[in-house]
């Protein structure tokens, strides 16, 4: 059985790379998301087969995840879409946090390694949960869509990355709870830091980097619970979402750090 | 399985990753960025994987509310990328798909 599962996820990672080429072509884009779509049903369903589940929790968690998706995909208005992939890309990003704490709250035996990634998936995860939160907001004009700067914000936003290091490295020394539960606080509060101080009319990049970012999370996420097709399809995402956010950057004439650390976006649009 | 194994993997992903995508039209920018969002939403295997019977409350309770916001990710991201991509058929596709 754990040779069928695999092989299908050798198959729905296929199907997500012929997605993904597809997409970036308008003559083949609408087919492109179907495969991909089909990769990831295939994905799920034979996730489904493995032994010893909690099937009553999954398909309640399966039909609540799915009824407020394609709710909100069919309410949301077209000029409203970038927000809407903010908010649906913060969710991946919580749901890889998630992922990684319910591992590490079962207890099994960690390695140092083990501990790493459980980490990098909670970290970057939770960053990508509350940046993408902020970018909806500012795109939502729930919040202020101007930049909001304050003295010395590159160093306290330093400060963080840097407690964040220490924590995650004490983490994967001692696997102690409280680091980890630090490491999610962290998370958080580095994921609106270094989302507010970028304008309303720089969010499309900021999503696209914040998409690369919940990739790498499915990505670490995948080295805690040791899946190939979380690995694969996480890396392809942050790879290309890279990828995505230079080409996006390279269309405005601007640098990635200076979308990232120059607080213009809102200086562009009122001149 | 083994860690180096994985990390094999991981490193040749990232290069086809970073290949995959290398001329794209501004006009699907947002689509490809939705796309490649819903497909972020694999963890969504990883969060079924790990709900397992008999890991107790809190772990369960973890595992569920992974599966439904992965599944918003998987299911609103595919479904709004479709939404999308009807808009742009409508406007400038003569019949290539």
């Amino acid at each position: 059985m754990n040779l069928f599962i695999n092989f299908s996820y050798l198959v729905a990672a296929v199907l997500f790379i012929f997605g993904l080429k597809m997409l970036s072509s308008p003559a083949t884009a609408r087919r492109g998301n179907l495969v991909s779509a089909c990769g990831m049903l295939l994905a799920v369903v034979v996730t489904l087969l493995a032994s010893g589940l909690a099937y009553v929790w999954i398909v309640l968690g399966l039909v609540i995840g799915s009824g407020i998706g394609l709710v909100a995909a069919r309410r949301v208005e077209m000029t409203q879409m970038p927000e809407m992939v903010a908010l649906f890309n913060g969710f991946g990003g919580i749901a890889s946090l998630l992922l990684a704490w319910g591992e590490f709250h079962q207890g099994h035996e960690y390695t140092a390694f083990l501990l790493t990634v459980t980490f990098l998936s909670a970290f970057i995860g939770g960053v990508t949960f509350s940046g993408s939160m902020v970018a909806f907001g500012k795109l939502s004009e729930r919040m202020p869509s101007r930049p909001l700067t304050f003295a010395g914000q590159h160093l306290v936003n330093g400060a963080i990355l840097l407690l964040a290091v220490v924590s995650g490295i004490l983490f994967a020394m001692t696997g102690g709870y409280g680091w980890f539960l630090l490491t999610v606080v962290l998370a958080l509060v580095f994921g609106v830091t270094s989302v507010i101080p970028i304008g309303g009319a720089d969010m499309p990049v900021v999503i696209s980097l914040l998409n690369s970012y919940s990739g790498l999370a499915a990505c670490a996420a995948g080295f805690v619970i040791h899946n190939n097709i979380l690995i694969v399809a996480g890396a392809l995402v942050g790879a290309s979402g890279v990828i995505l956010t230079n080409i996006m950057c390279k269309a405005m004439n601007r640098s990635l750090a200076n979308v990232l650390f120059s607080g213009f976006g809102a200086t562009s649009k009122k001149s | 399985m083994d860690a180096v194994y994985l990390a094999f993997v991981f490193v040749l992903t990232i290069f086809l990753g970073f290949e995959l995508i290398a001329k794209v039209p501004s006009t699907l920018h947002t689509p490809l960025m939705s796309g490649s969002n819903a497909i972020s939403g694999i963890t969504l295997v990883g969060a079924i994987a790990s709900l397992k019977l008999g890991s107790g409350f809190f772990a369960t309770l973890l595992g569920v509310l992974a599966v439904i916001f992965a599944t918003i990710n998987v299911v609103g991201g595919y479904a709004v990328t479709n939404r999308m991509l009807e808009m742009f058929k409508k406007k400038d596709d003569g019949g290539a798909v």
